[in-house]
Parts: structure tokens; sequence; C-alpha cells
């Protein structure tokens, strides 16, 4: 790449920071705690599943920079290049933040070692609620969705949730908006510069090239290097498989992929599209896909997670990819050649395997919208917030005066791949959604799979489980009101009920 | 906030968590941030991938030659004891030698430059094992008859013709998985090379003392060589109690043998791979009962997985045999206790001690038998009651003498409107197909101290100086259950000075010898007495002195709020205690206590164990799924007996800390091993704790207000640590309640612990086929 820069450059708190990447595999983590010495930030689990080590993500963005709690075990440090880190040492270094008062004033630690990880996430809460100017408090939902990916063993959550309450109707501090201000202007400055990164050692490289162009040669320079985007993945390899990637190239400053285009017709994501960013669009197709992406890992995995990784690690598990399929999603792939488009479920060869050939890579998703379709999901896992399915069920259909016109089903964590149950659309195809039909529609979809028995869930429980998703669509499309576990509709007053005057 | 009152501090004050600020600013200090000495090291544990058999060659070259390994350690390189065993049997190598026990047991150790570079050399070690057949299961070994220790027995009375001339029956098994610990601070020890070939160990642990004796005699020293010292940890449970020292010793070795500072910090992985875990339960029962449901007559068996070794399971599953009664009167009674030895990970104390898993067989019989009498399974737990002044002797021949579980659950009856929502939930479930709900109410009665009568013991160490400050250190441990503020708080109410002058400081057994475990939910009934005495201690030096410095007789001396009042002259604490120095009195003291009236025979099973028992109960609202088995808590109302509360605040905390945690091992936290013995569910990603969410809005704890402790514990107060994990046991009893909503509360489900959304769904099924039976 043309006049690269060598170092990692971002601002640590309002420090400019620039770091020499001896490794590419460092982690944003392993920075902080080792080499800058700021052990607030704690490792609990360094697979982005506990967010001891949280930290916020200062960006730009539109009008300014936005905040986004992110699980730095596993960044890579090349990623924060041209951002902002925030640490719980910086939020509370000239007077302490309203959120950790709150926390310490409310019980909100016990043990204390969650605690600074709680700390940046109701941080970034706090900050978004704040951007809002709205004067209506942040809610249970609110306070549940920013900590989903918190784990905390000692509290059993309640302080947590109060001192969530107590800093979140706190202003911002004064010296917040000041810092930003500093902060965005040396970030504008760096990014315009427009000098691309690519760190090399003797242990490899660490590119994040900033346009396509540039992605395309340094692509046919590397063949054998790894694509990155946000490490969701990728970060477990290096923290829990013990691989070191010597080739990485960081598509996360690539404009052309960063793209979310909707018309009338439909919907194109671009694969760079973090998945909390692109939940508010596809949220809007409907309202399980908004529950499914409020619980798609955590806010953090969301905020750093991408839409592209979710499909090209072929994962039999992921849950977008059962669900785009259900919904007729194309995949567009993109190589110095130019670009192929291709029905996203033939993307899924087998385990493992994709039809991505080397020097391609994903580009977008592009979905159809399409009124007519009758479309519900589900996912079960073990716990509501950020566990991986143990079946998902993805259904989508058209009728006609109470018949099946067409449909497409698709089962994550049933096969090796996201796939159809293609007897089960065979057996609906043309027929009312009756009793007999549902029956006829179950006993297909027996012959569709063969699931595996894992940690997760028995195959016998795997197939039972589907049979009565399918059971659950019927129900959903027949009767008008299915009551649902999760929603708070379901239970009206009750915490206003019990004790009397408790 | 509001101004800051002049004098703060004294016991029963809801002060918050003495680390609070620290915690939330990232200050507090856990041993993995401390300040590495220069030229630190990094260890690693390397395993072998088979359960179990015999190593029979290790090819550890490439493990030596791998970048920024400085050495390895082996079995061979133990100059002492190669074991880590809490009971000195032997059963613990601190690295397997010949024999490997179960999957992932450590057999050698990496120490490298980095910590990095020691978990990469450590996946290079080449071991050849003859692999045997593994024992996995209590079943399996039931069947193989291989246990950890020998069987166990206690009961009372002619349980066999009483459950013979019993006119109704009900049996059952209640099984329960374990759990891990999930502490947030993974296990952690900095080893520093000290003089004489001895070592000064930063660690996170709940037994500083075991620590130094399992290292001394993995080095081969005394315990005088080896200083452990414990700031804070990250949580334990009970998982930092014997678990801590295989760490410890290792990176102790490794400090000796390279004459630097070695620190072992396991892995998430590592941690839940290698260490043990809640033990497994089956509890076989049998009940004979009247036709109003009351129990007549029990014969229980209960097994546990205990894995490769004895470590702490013989208490466990004492206290489970122990706790089988949860709060009821077995007027004649047969509990039988099998330890399996399985090729698993040993299992270890966790929160409750297997108090919990022995309740659930209590709490399952008493469902079974309201099921068959048609009575609310609330009238039959109240008829079962312990009695006052009658039926009161437990299966161990001990009287309880401080019941109030009747008074307890009667006002949460009310408060909860138990009886309304009972009814509200029954017509809610008549006309909704997919959702059901369920509640319930269970008691919990829970024994208080060591079962093991030496351990009701420990020290405190309290210096005064010159300028009236206070250093305070005891045996206890501060794992986040707020113990340093209490025993703060202790001292400052003897004292009566503000709380901030009172240092809080490091448990070191240097200063603190010979301590106990932090477990038992003893730490403040146990160093709160010995900081009190030492206070005292102090006190009475104080009085004396000022009597005869000023004249004054020791009756006309008294210490209130920050000042002493000495007949008619008001003097400052400190100004008081410069005069004391300055006339060569000592100002520093130390405290002991040791827990009266108690004593047990584990081999008879008889004696008094328990100093008192503490009370609580819980209201819980469950629904559930049909069609997926999913399943939310939807309301939980507490009301809990923590005598008179030395700390308010920090008791609630346990409270719900404690529920939730029982809740997850009720319902998320899945334990699973492959058919070869590879535990599959070993870090976060996979093992689900509960998170925010999970936690019902609907959230109501109250402290029973009437409580007071009738035993003369520190200021009246009840220990709160363990008791509140097992009114969750409500949550899996509601879960129950509202499966059998499917046949019309017709039949009962047999649910296992935990019940995950495919437990739930296996018992919805089996109800549905015995409907269309
Ligand atoms: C705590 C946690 C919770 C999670 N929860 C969920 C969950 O609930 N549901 C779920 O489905 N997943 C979950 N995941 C998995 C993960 O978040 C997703 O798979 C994520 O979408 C991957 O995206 P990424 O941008 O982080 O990919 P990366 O990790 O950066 O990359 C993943 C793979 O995709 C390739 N890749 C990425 N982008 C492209 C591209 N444009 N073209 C070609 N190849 C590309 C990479 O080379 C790599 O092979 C979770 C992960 C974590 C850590
Ligand atoms: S350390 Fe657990 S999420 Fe990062
Ligand atoms: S306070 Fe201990 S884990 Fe949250």
């Amino acid at each position: 790449m043309q006049n690269a820069r060598g170092r990692v450059r971002f601002l640590l708190g309002s420090q400019p920071t620039e770091v020499e990447l001896a490794d590419p595999n460092l982690t944003l983590l392993d920075y902080l705690r080792t080499h800058a010495r700021l052990t607030g930030t704690k490792e609990g689990c360094a697979e982005g599943d506990c967010g001891a080590c949280t930290v916020l993500i200062g960006e730009v963005h539109d009008q300014g920079l936005r905040y986004l709690p992110t699980n730095a075990c596993i960044v890579l440090l090349g990623m924060v290049d041209n951002k902002q880190v925030l640490t719980v040492e910086h939020l509370g270094r000239e007077k302490i933040h309203p959120v950790q008062q709150a926390m310490a004033d409310q019980h909100g630690s016990q043990c204390g070692f969650c605690t600074p990880g709680f700390v940046m996430s109701l941080a970034g809460l706090q900050w978004a609620a704040s951007c809002k100017n709205e004067s209506t408090p942040v809610d249970r939902a609110q306070i549940d969705e920013y900590l989903a990916g918190n784990l905390c063993r000692c509290t059993g959550y309640g302080p947590i949730v109060s001192a969530a309450r107590e800093a979140c109707s706190a202003p911002l501090p004064e010296s917040w908006q000041a810092h930003t201000a500093v902060a965005e202007t040396t970030l504008r400055a760096w990014q315009n510069q427009g000098q691309p990164l690519c760190c090399t050692s003797d242990r490899g490289f660490f590119a994040a090239p900033r346009s396509r162009a540039d992605l395309h040669t340094i692509m046919s320079d590397h063949p054998g290097a790894t694509l990155l985007a946000g490490a969701t993945d990728i970060g477990l390899w290096i923290t829990k498989w013990g691989q070191r990637l010597s080739a990485v190239i960081y598509l996360g400053q690539i404009p052309e992929l960063q793209r979310l285009v909707q018309n009338d017709e439909k919907l194109e994501i671009g694969a760079g599209v973090s998945l909390q960013d692109a939940s508010t669009t596809l949220s809007e197709i409907s309202p399980d896909l908004n529950r499914l992406l409020r619980r798609f890992g955590s806010r953090q995995v969301r905020n750093q997670g991408t839409v592209g990784g979710n499909i090209a690690n072929g994962s039999p598990i992921g849950d977008l990819p059962p669900v785009l399929i259900a919904l007729g999603a194309r995949l567009r792939i993109a190589s110095t050649g130019g670009v192929r488009e291709i029905p996203l479920d033939t993307f899924f060869v087998d385990y493992g395997q994709q039809d991505l050939a080397p020097g391609e890579f994903v580009e977008s998703v592009v979905i159809p919208l399409d009124r007519d379709l009758r479309f519900r999901c589900w996912k079960i896992a073990k716990r509501f917030d950020q566990d991986i399915s143990a079946v998902l069920g993805a259904f989508a259909a058209k009728l006609e005066g109470g018949i099946v016109r067409e449909v497409r089903i698709c089962f994550g964590g049933m096969a090796a791949t996201p796939k159809r149950a293609r007897q089960c659309e065979a057996a609906l195809t043309g027929q009312p959604l009756d009793h007999e039909t549902l029956a006829r529609a179950r006993q297909a979809l027996a012959t569709d799979f063969d699931p595996i028995t894992d940690m997760r869930a028995s195959a016998h429980y795997r197939q039972r489980a589907a049979g009565n998703l399918l059971e659950k669509y019927f129900l959903a499309m027949t009767t008008t009101d299915l009551p649902d576990l999760y929603d708070e509709k379901t239970w009206p007053g009750l915490s206003n009920q019990s004790f009397a005057n408790g | 906030m509001g101004e800051r009152p002049e004098f703060r501090g004294v016991a029963g004050e809801a002060l918050r968590h003495d680390s609070a600020l620290k915690h939330t600013t990232g200050e507090a200090l856990y041993v993995d941030d401390i300040f590495e000495p220069a030229g630190t090291l990094y260890l690693a544990p390397g395993t072998a991938d088979v359960t179990c058999g015999c190593i029979l060659r290790m090819d550890l070259a490439a493990v030596r030659e791998a970048p920024g390994v400085v050495s390895v350690l082996t079995a061979a390189d133990v100059p002492g004891n190669n074991d880590v065993s809490p009971t000195g049997c032997g059963d613990d190598p601190l690295l397997a030698k010949s024999e490997l026990h179960f999957h992932r047991q450590p057999v050698f150790a990496v120490i490298a430059r980095s910590y990095q570079e020691a978990r990469s050399a450590a996946r290079l070690g080449k071991i050849d094992v003859a692999p045997s057949d593994p024992i996995l299961t209590i079943d399996q070994a039931l069947k193989a008859g291989t246990f950890v220790s020998e069987q166990r027995q206690m009961g009372r009375g002619d349980w066999q013709t009483a459950l013979e001339d019993a006119p109704h029956h009900a049996k059952g098994t209640a099984w329960s998985g374990g759990q891990d610990h999930f502490y947030l601070e993974g296990q952690v020890s900095l080893a520093v090379p000290a003089e004489d070939g001895g070592v000064h160990i930063y660690c996170s642990t709940q037994h500083p003392s075991e620590v130094q004796h399992a290292t001394a005699t993995v080095l081969g020293l005394t315990d005088r060589s080896v200083t452990v010292e414990v700031r804070r940890m990250g949580g334990g449970f009970g998982g930092k109690e014997t678990q801590a020292a295989q760490w410890a010793a290792l990176a102790a070795l490794a400090a000796v043998k390279t004459g630097q500072a070695v620190k072992c910090r396991l892995d998430r992985d590592d941690d839940m791979l290698m260490t043990g875990k809640r033990h497994e339960f089956k509890g076989d029962w049998h009940v004979g009962f009247d036709d109003e449901g009351r129990i007549m007559a029990a014969d229980i068996h209960l097994a546990s997985r205990c894995g490769f070794s004895r470590d702490l399971s013989d208490p466990v599953n004492d206290r489970a045999m122990l706790h089988a009664d949860n709060a009821y009167f077995y007027p004649a009674v047969r509990i039988r206790s099998d330890r399996c030895r399985t090729h698993t990970v040993s299992n270890t104390a966790f929160r409750g001690f297997g108090g919990p898993q022995g309740m659930l067989v209590a709490e399952q019989m008493i469902q079974a038998i309201a099921h068959q009498v048609g009575k609310d399974p609330l009238d039959v737990r109240k008829i079962n009651f312990y009695g006052r002044g009658t039926r009161d002797l437990t299966p161990y021949h001990m009287q309880v003498e401080d019941f109030i579980l009747d008074d307890l659950v009667e006002e949460l009856e009310v408060t909860s409107r138990y009886r309304q929502r009972r009814q509200e939930i029954g017509e809610y479930n008549l006309s909704s197909p997919i959702v059901r709900r369920g509640l319930a109410l269970t008691p919990v009665k829970f024994g208080i101290s060591f079962t093991n009568t030496i351990f009701n013991q420990a020290g405190a160490l309290l210096h005064v100086y010159k300028d009236g400050s206070i250093q305070l250190n005891h045996g206890g441990t501060e794992m986040g259950q707020g113990l340093f503020i209490k025993v703060a708080q202790v001292v400052a109410q003897e004292l009566q000075v503000d709380i901030d002058q009172i240092q809080i400081t490091a448990t070191h057994t240097g200063k603190v010898p010979n301590t106990s475990a932090t477990a038992a939910s003893s730490g403040s009934d146990l160093n709160g007495m010995a900081a009190m005495n030492a206070a005292r201690t102090i006190r009475r030096r104080l009085t004396a002195f000022a009597s005869n410095h000023y004249g004054v007789p020791e009756t006309e001396i008294a210490f209130y709020s920050g000042r002493i009042q000495i007949g008619a002259r008001k003097v400052s604490f400190s100004d008081l205690v410069m005069e004391a120095y300055l006339n060569r009195v000592q100002l520093s003291a130390t405290g002991f206590y040791r827990t009266p009236k108690i004593h047990w025979d584990p081999i008879t099973a008889t004696g008094r164990p328990f100093y008192y028992f503490a009370y609580g109960a819980a209201v819980t609202e469950v629904a559930i799924d049909l069609l997926t088995g999913e399943n939310r808590v939807i309301a939980v109302d507490i009301l809990h007996d923590v005598g008179r509360s030395l700390n308010p605040a920090v008791d609630k905390g346990q409270i719900e800390g404690g529920f939730i945690q029982g809740m997850g091992w009720l319902t998320t936290e899945e334990l699973w091993w492959d058919t070869s013995g590879r535990l599959k569910t070993h870090a976060p990603s996979t093992y689900k704790i509960p998170t925010c969410s999970d936690r019902p809005e609907h959230f109501r704890i109250r402290i029973f207000e009437a409580g007071k402790n009738p035993e003369a514990t520190i200021y009246r107060s009840k220990a709160v640590g363990e008791p509140p994990l097992m009114l969750a046991l409500s949550v899996h009893q509601a879960i129950v309640d509202a499966i059998s909503s499917v046949n019309a509360y017709r039949d009962l489900p047999h649910l296992p612990a935990p019940a995950t959304p495919e437990a739930i769904l296996n018992a919805v099924d089996a109800l549905r086929e015995r409907k269309a039976a």
C-alpha cells in the first residue's frame, strides 16, 4: 500500500499514543494490562463472554464521536487505529464518574472483579441515553440489553440495576464534553490524513487498507492472509486456540464495506456493517428479528462483530444465516475479477466449507423486502442472553386464501451448516395450514435433519424442538395472540402485585 | 449523598463495602494486578488429552525448546511430597507421576518469559498414556464399587417398621448436577523467593494457612518458611478453599527452582477443566406418611460424584446428610451416603457444601407427598416442620432449639400473597395452551459451624498506632462477601472509633497463624469474635491506664462516638492513645475465639455439629414454554433471617447473590461431559451462569425483623454466606409445579436439576405420554 503508516496510533484516554506492533496478534487487553499497565481492565475469560475487559471505543461517526462498549480481550490492537480507547482509569481520573459513584453507593460491587467492566458498559449506556435528548429514564429492558455481556457472580445484579438507574438519570460529567471535543478534532485530523496502517515485524504484518482498491492489491500480494472483520471469532482463535496469525488484513477501515442501503424492494448490508448497526434496520423487517438481534451475543459483541463475519465464518450455529436464507437473501462476493451474486443457501457447502475462492471476499448481503412474507423466527438456548443457539428456526411463507404458496424454512444447529428443510417445505407447499398438514410437515421435517448431540442439546431435543417450532409457526399463523414467555406484556402488573406494602 | 456524618461505622450500619470505590475506579488490586518484581516468569500447566490410564513416556523436548521457555517441571522435580491434598492422604498429586486420573490433569508445568510463551509451549508436550476405561458417572461407580471413602450412615428410630406401617408411600430420585464456581477472577498465585529457601506467595485463596502448608509440604520445608498473603479475591464461593494450593505450590516450586518470581494464572479453560466443582448428587428416597401428609419415616440414600480424590468430599457429603431433613421432622429415619470415586476432576467445596443437594431430596419428598394427599405443598411443609419443644430431634440427634420457620413462613405467605397467586396461576394455566406458570414456597434451615469442630477457631491482630490510627488483621479472607467491613465495624463498635480510622489489611500468615478457611459461612462469626476480643483487650488496657492516670474509677470510664469519657473529662481516642503510649502501655493485641457447645462424631453421625441454624424462605413464580422447555423466573419474594444484622446492605447482597447463584445451579448451569470423560463446558461460551435479565424485576428481599440469634454470636447476628443459595430450591419446585399443569396436576413430573429447556421438555413430554396412555 502507498505511504502506509507503520505504527498503530490511537488516543489512550486523551493521550495520543503510538505503538510499534511487534506482534499482529497483540490484543487490546494485553496491551492495556501488560504494556500500558492499566490493570483496572480485567481478564475473566479471554473469549468475549464475561465483559470484565469492557472498554469504550470512541470513533468518529456522523456528527460527532460515538462510544461503543467493546470486549478488549478479543480486539486486536491494530483495530483501534485512529480511534479512542477509554478504560475505567480514564473515567474517574479528574472526578469520579456518576456511574462509579452510583455503583459504589448502591452496593453494586462485592468482589469487585467484574465491576470495571460493568462500569464501562454503564458509562456507554449513560452516554447513549444522554445523546437521545429525551427525558424518559432508562428502563429495565435497556439496562438488561447493555449488561447482557457482563457477568457478575456475586451480586445477583439487583444493586447494579439500581446503580444503572441512578447513574443514567445524572447528566454526563462536564469534563466529558470538553474531552470528546478535543478527541474528535484529533481523530478527524488523523482520519483525514488518509494513510492506511501497515505494521510489519518479524512476526508478520497487520494491514488496514482504506479502500477497495487497496484491499484488492494487498489480497493479491498476500493470498494466504487472514481477512479480519470484527474479530469476535478470530480473536478467539488467538486467545483460546493458541493460533498465531502472521498476515492480517483488517476490513474495518474500508468505507465501501460499511454501507447499508435500503429501497422499497431490497436491503443491502455491507459485510463490514456491525451487527449492532445492522440491527436497527433488520429489526424493521420483523419484531422477531429485533428479538433475535437483541439476543445476539451482547452489546459488546454486536458493536464489534460484523454481518459479513457471521456469514463468512460458515458456522452451523450462526444466528443470521438461517434467518437471511428464509428471507431469500443473496450474497455478493467480490474479487479482482468482479462481483458475483449467489443465493445465500448455496454459500454453505459443508462443515467449514464455503463457496469462497482464494482472493474473494464477501462484499454484502442483499435481502429482498417482501411485505407479503409471513416471517417468524425463534432461537432456543439454555440462557436468554448471550448464548449460542441450540436450535434456531426461521420460517417464511406466502399464503393465499389460507393455502401455502411459497415457503422457505431454514434451521441453525440442526446440521453441519445452516440448512433449509426442503422436505418440510415440500410438504407444506400448496397445503392449507391445518392439523393434517402440520402432522405431515412434522414428519417430513424429521427426515430433513440428522442433528448431533453436544453440550448445547441432544439430537433428540433438537429434533423435537424443531418440530415444535414448526407447530409454533402454525399457531402463530392461525391465532392472533400467541403468548410469549419473554414478552413483558405476558406478565402485566406482576411487579406491583405481591407484597402489599413491600 | 448527604453530608458525611461525623462518626460512622458501628455494627448494624449499612456501610458499603470497604473497597467499593476502589472496585469502581479500578484501583483495587488483585493478584494479577500487583506490580511484578523485575524478571518475573510465568507458569502454565501441561496435560495429556486422555481421561485416565498409565503414563508410559513423556517427551517434553519440544516444550523445552519452545521460544521463551526457561524450565519445565515434572513430578520428579518435587523436593518434598508430591501432594497437595487437604486431608494429607496423598491422593492429590501436584503433578501426575505415573497415573492419570482425569482428563486435563496437570502432568508438567512450563516456566517461560511470558504468559503467552508458557501457554503456547504447554501445548507441545507429548505424553504417551496406556488408556484405561474411565468410570464417569455415579451409577457406574456404584456398580463398580469405587469410592473415595467409606459409606456413612445416620439415623434414628425403627425406620424400617415405621416405613412398613405407614399407610402411604412415595418413592423417587432427586438428581442434581454439579456447578462450576465461576468466580470472575480465576486461580492465580505470584510466588517471590524469600530468604533461607523460603517463599512469599500472593495468592487468591480462601485458605491461606492451607496454601502455606501444602506449599511447604511440596517444597520439603516447614510452614515457617512460607508466607501467604491475600488482600482480596475476585470471588471464591468455595472454589478457592482447597483448589488454590496446587497453583500456589507450583508457582512456589518454580520460584525456588529459578530464583525468580513466578506467576501462575490459569486461563478460564484450564481453570474450569482442572479445578473441582460442586458435587453432582443422586438422592434415592422412600417416604411413608399418614393421611394428612405427615411424614412417619424416611429412607434416603445419597450418592455423589466426588471425582478422583477425596479432597473435601467427606465433609461435603456429611453436610448433605445433615441437611436431608431441611426443616422437617422425621420420626424415624435412615440416611446413607456413598462417596463415589470417578475419573473426573475432584469435586470440592461450593457455597452450601452439600447442603443444597441434601435439601433437594427433602423438598422433593414434600412435593410428592402433597401431590399424593391432594394438598398444597405449603400445607404439607407446615405440618412437617420441626416443632418447638416437641418433634425437634434431627436425624443426627441434635435438638433444634431455635426454630422460627413457622413464624417466618407465615409472614411470607401473607406478604407474598401466596394463596391468591396460587389461585390466579391455576386459572391462568387453564386458559393458556403454551405458556404455563408455577409457584412454590420453600424454606431453608441451614446449620452453622464447620462440622469438623477443630476449624471453629479464629485469631485476630489489632495494632493501635500512637497517632490513634488502627490496623486490623484477622484470619478471614475477603472474597467480596463483605467480611472485612463487617469485622472493621465490630472494632469500630468496641473502640467507638470512626470506621475510617481503621485500616483494613491483607490476610497474612505471618500475622495470624493457623487460620481456618474462610468458609462454612463462618467468616464473621469467628473472625468478628476474635477481633472483638482483641479490641476488648485494647479497651481494657486503655481503661485501666486512664483510671490510673487520671485517678478515676474504671466504672466512670466509657467509650462512645470517638471519645472517651473519663469521669468529668472528655478525651479523644487519639489523645488517650498517645498518652498511653508515652506511659508505655502495650497498644497491640491478639484476639482469639473458639465456638462453644459444639461436638460431632462423623462415624456415629451424632452430636451437636452446629452452634445454631440460619433460616429463610422464598416464594418463586416461574413460567415455562411447553413447546420449547424454555423457562423464566418472573417473581421472587424472600424473607430471610440474619439475626441482628451486622450490616444490612452486605447481608442483602449475600441474600440476592446467593439466590441467583442457586437459581443458576438449578436452571442454566449445566456441566456436560462427552462419553469419553472430557468436560465440554469449560468456558462462559458454553457454561451459562445467570445474566442480568435472568434476575426478575419483581425481586423483593426482606430481612426477618424478629430475627435474633439466641446464641451469643457476635452481637447476636447470624451467618449469611451460604443459606440464601438454597432459597433457590423454590425455583426448581415452581418449575415442577408448572410442568405438572400439563396433566391438570394429576401427575408429578420427574425433573432433574439443572432444569434446562431440554430437561423441562423431556418432563413435559413424559407427562403427555402418560396422559395419552
Ligand atoms: C461472546 C460471543 C457471543 C457470540 N454470540 C453469538 C450469537 O449469539 N449468535 C451468533 O450467530 N454468533 C455469535 N457469536 C459469534 C460471532 O460474533 C459471529 O460469528 C460474528 O458475526 C463474526 O463476525 P466478525 O466480524 O467478528 O468476524 P471475524 O472474527 O473477524 O471473522 C470471522 C471469519 O469470517 C471471515 N470474514 C470476515 N469478514 C469477511 C468478509 N467480508 N469476507 C470474507 N471473509 C470474511 C474471517 O476471515 C474469519 O474467517 C458470538 C461470539 C462471541 C465472542
Ligand atoms: S475477558 Fe471476558 S469478555 Fe473479555
Ligand atoms: S462483584 Fe464479584 S463478580 Fe461481580
